[in-house]
């Protein structure tokens, strides 16, 4: 064999491993949840086996679920952007920072070493009607009851917040880190104020680890279907809580493989977005 | 000293003879996808070869007091008696472990504690049950037989399962807010009392909350004739609770840190409340909702050694112990066993052992209608 087929080769053979394993279990289960959306439950739990497309029928022309992933999409927005303001500054203060950068770093990693679940029940203990908050309202005498804070769209958002300002830091970090210093120097010089600079250098510069935390963020938490489970009122429903009570309480695994394919297409279509226009390697460098 | 040769340690070798030079890349790759597809090929027949020889068991229930109880008392003597392993897994609800069974391999799933006969239906419906050899379980004729005769009803006179306790899913309140007296007056319709709106808990299982709309609207839950009526009355109950708990562990965290004032209940749960010195009241309001469960046997399992369990389980003196633990009441016949002094005391519990108090879910009734209405819950619990 030649030393031009054994380069050409040699790729594959190392990328192998990793091919098996995203074929074995990612490409297989999904060819599986995408004919099992064409069969039917029957009344006992069991599935009939065919091609029917009312599974299909019923999530695309159903308002119900228009509504609930309509919903789901307005609280991942709406994390992403909080995510977003609150993530940037941390962000920036790491990668600017003087002293031990590591250290930082590890702080910033260390609530992953805990159990999301466990993180997420923790907002019950903060902000229940016995938490520390209203614990610490009472002692201080600015309430005498308890305020209903929690089971509400706004802890699912807080919750979910929780869980993903890590990784929007991360990515922001990984791209205003790159950013030269002189480039901020060299504003200055020229005549810009410290704030012009940020805002004509750094921020621009900064902006494709800004979206690549925006993309990762609205995308998990567009997934998630546990915070609203834990922290969410009756009627506070994620999609994903959707494919969950389908497969799960309905036993329709059917109807839900066809939701949980409707979800994969929108963010999939997100990600495509993302990657026609900013491309995913700043992705990989955020999550590296 | 010699090593033992496991398969990490045929790894390591390999590797090491790899490093070294002393094999091709290509034979250690070769090598280890081979290794890697005897595994994967063999892993499946395994437990053929095994069956023989059972070392351990896995059931799974409902957590918390309840799998405590069932550990300390029933399984750490069982496994020190007969040396097989027993393996618990715990479950949020009898839904979520069905579909865990569904997606599962033969064999995979041995012993489940399922909640209600309607469970037990529809795993026969599924042809997941099995048949027990009565003969190795002469414990069972100690438990209640009305209990017995309605699982041999579902699969033609035999049994893929024991009964093993029994309990209610009643009302539960705070008596710091909630006086005895208004519950005996409101009853079932205290969960849509508007003056307690965001003090209102309730179970998210359709189920539960069909069969307690149905009281809410004085109809037979066994047999409701109006049911825009019930889902109206589940919508008021939505519109009005804080959060539809999904756990026993979850439903005495919010009655506990007063969360919530008022929700239905599982009457062991509130129980142990109660021994922890909660003021919890409880109540089962007219027609409540009575269920038993039962130890079931799922198809492909070891049957003589789960039905060596089964019968350690029902042997008179580890079911009182726990049930003690769990707070229900046992299968066991109250006629035939002395059940001690703190099973009497128990909510639920039925001196005469024939049961006539409590209201069952009618199996046939709830099965046939469980796609229709757990879809539609589904919908009305998230605002619809």
């Amino acid at each position: 064999m030649s030393v031009e087929a054994r380069e050409a080769r040699q790729p594959w053979i190392l990328l192998s491993p990793a091919l098996t394993a995203v074929t074995l279990l990612l490409f297989i289960p999904l060819i599986f949840i995408v004919i099992y959306s064409f069969w039917l439950r029957t009344a006992t739990g069991a599935e009939q086996v065919g091609f029917y497309l009312d599974n299909w029928r019923e999530v695309l022309s159903d308002r119900f679920y228009r509504d609930i992933l309509l919903n789901t999409l307005k609280i991942a927005a709406i994390t992403t952007v909080v995510c977003a303001l609150m993530g940037y500054p941390a962000a920036y203060f790491i990668a600017r920072a003087r002293g031990n950068k590591a250290i930082l770093l590890l702080l910033l990693m260390l609530p992953f070493w805990i159990s999301y679940i466990i993180r997420t029940m923790s907002w019950i203990n903060i902000l229940g009607v016995s938490g520390a908050f209203n614990s610490a309202m009472i002692w201080i005498g600015l309430i005498d009851e308890p305020i209903q804070m929690l089971y509400n769209e706004t802890t699912v958002i807080l919750g979910l917040v929780h869980f993903l300002l890590p990784f929007m830091i991360l990515n922001v970090f990984v791209s205003v880190d790159g950013i030269d210093t002189n480039l901020e120097d060299a504003a200055n010089s020229l005549g810009a104020t410290r704030w012009q600079a940020f805002v004509q250098v750094t921020l621009p510069l900064s902006l494709p680890g800004l979206a690549a935390g925006g993309l990762l963020c609205f995308v998990l938490g567009a997934g998630t279907y546990i915070t609203p489970l834990i922290l969410g009122g009756p009627t506070d429903a994620m999609f994903a809580n959707l494919v969950f009570e389908a497969i799960i309480t309905q036993l329709n695994w059917p109807l839900g493989s066809a939701l949980s394919l409707m979800l994969l297409a929108v963010l999939g279509g997100l990600v495509l977005i993302y990657n026609h226009y900013l491309g995913m390697s700043q992705l990989a460098k955020g999550l590296g | 000293m010699t090593r033992k040769m496991d398969n990490t340690t045929r790894y390591e070798r390999l590797r090491e003879r790899y490093m070294n030079g002393d094999l091709e890349r290509r034979s250690f790759l070769g090598l280890l996808g081979a290794a890697g597809l005897a595994y994967g090929v063999q892993t499946p027949f395994a437990k053929f070869a095994h069956a023989a020889n059972v070392s351990e068991v896995r059931f799974d229930g409902w957590g918390g007091v309840v799998s405590e109880a069932l550990r300390e008392n029933a399984f750490e003597p069982f496994e020190k008696e007969t040396g097989i392993e027993v393996v618990d897994g715990t479950f949020g609800g009898g839904d979520e472990y069905l579909s865990r069974v569904k997606a599962s391999q033969p064999g995979e799933y041995n012993i489940a504690h399922l909640s209600g006969v309607f469970d037990y239906a529809r795993y026969h419906n599924l042809g997941l049950t099995t048949t027990l050899n009565e003969d190795n379980i002469p414990n069972l004729q100690y438990v209640i037989p009305k209990l017995v005769d309605v699982f041999r009803n579902v699969t033609d006179g035999k049994l893929s399962c024991v009964p093993y306790d029994y309990g209610t899913t009643g009302l539960a309140y705070n008596r710091k807010h909630v006086s005895d007296e208004e519950m005996k007056e409101k009853g079932a319709r205290i969960l849509i009392d508007e003056n307690l709106e965001g003090k209102i808990g309730g179970w998210g299982d359709w189920r539960t909350r069909i069969w307690y709309a149905a009281l809410q609207t004085g109809q037979d839950p066994n047999n409701a004739t109006d049911m825009e009526a019930i889902w109206d009355a589940i919508r008021t109950h939505r519109d009005l609770a804080l959060k539809y708990w999904g756990s026993g562990a979850e439903l005495m965290s919010l009655l506990a840190e007063e969360e919530i004032y008022v929700t239905e209940g599982w009457s062991g749960r509130i129980y142990a409340l109660q021994e922890q010195g909660h003021d919890i009241g409880y109540m089962d309001p007219p027609n409540g909702y009575g269920w038993q469960e039962c130890m079931f046997v799922i198809k492909g399992s070891p049957m003589e050694a789960c039905e060596e369990l089964l019968n350690f389980m029902l042997e008179p003196q580890t079911a009182i112990a726990v049930a003690e633990g769990q707070n229900y009441p046992p299968a066991l016949d109250p006629n035939k066993v002395d059940l001690g002094d703190k099973i009497p005391k128990l909510p639920a519990f039925d001196p005469t052992g024939k049961l006539d108090g409590l209201t069952f879910a009618d199996p046939a009734y709830w099965n046939g209608n469980e796609g229709e209405w757990s879809k539609k819950f589904g919908r009305i619990q998230k605002g619809y």
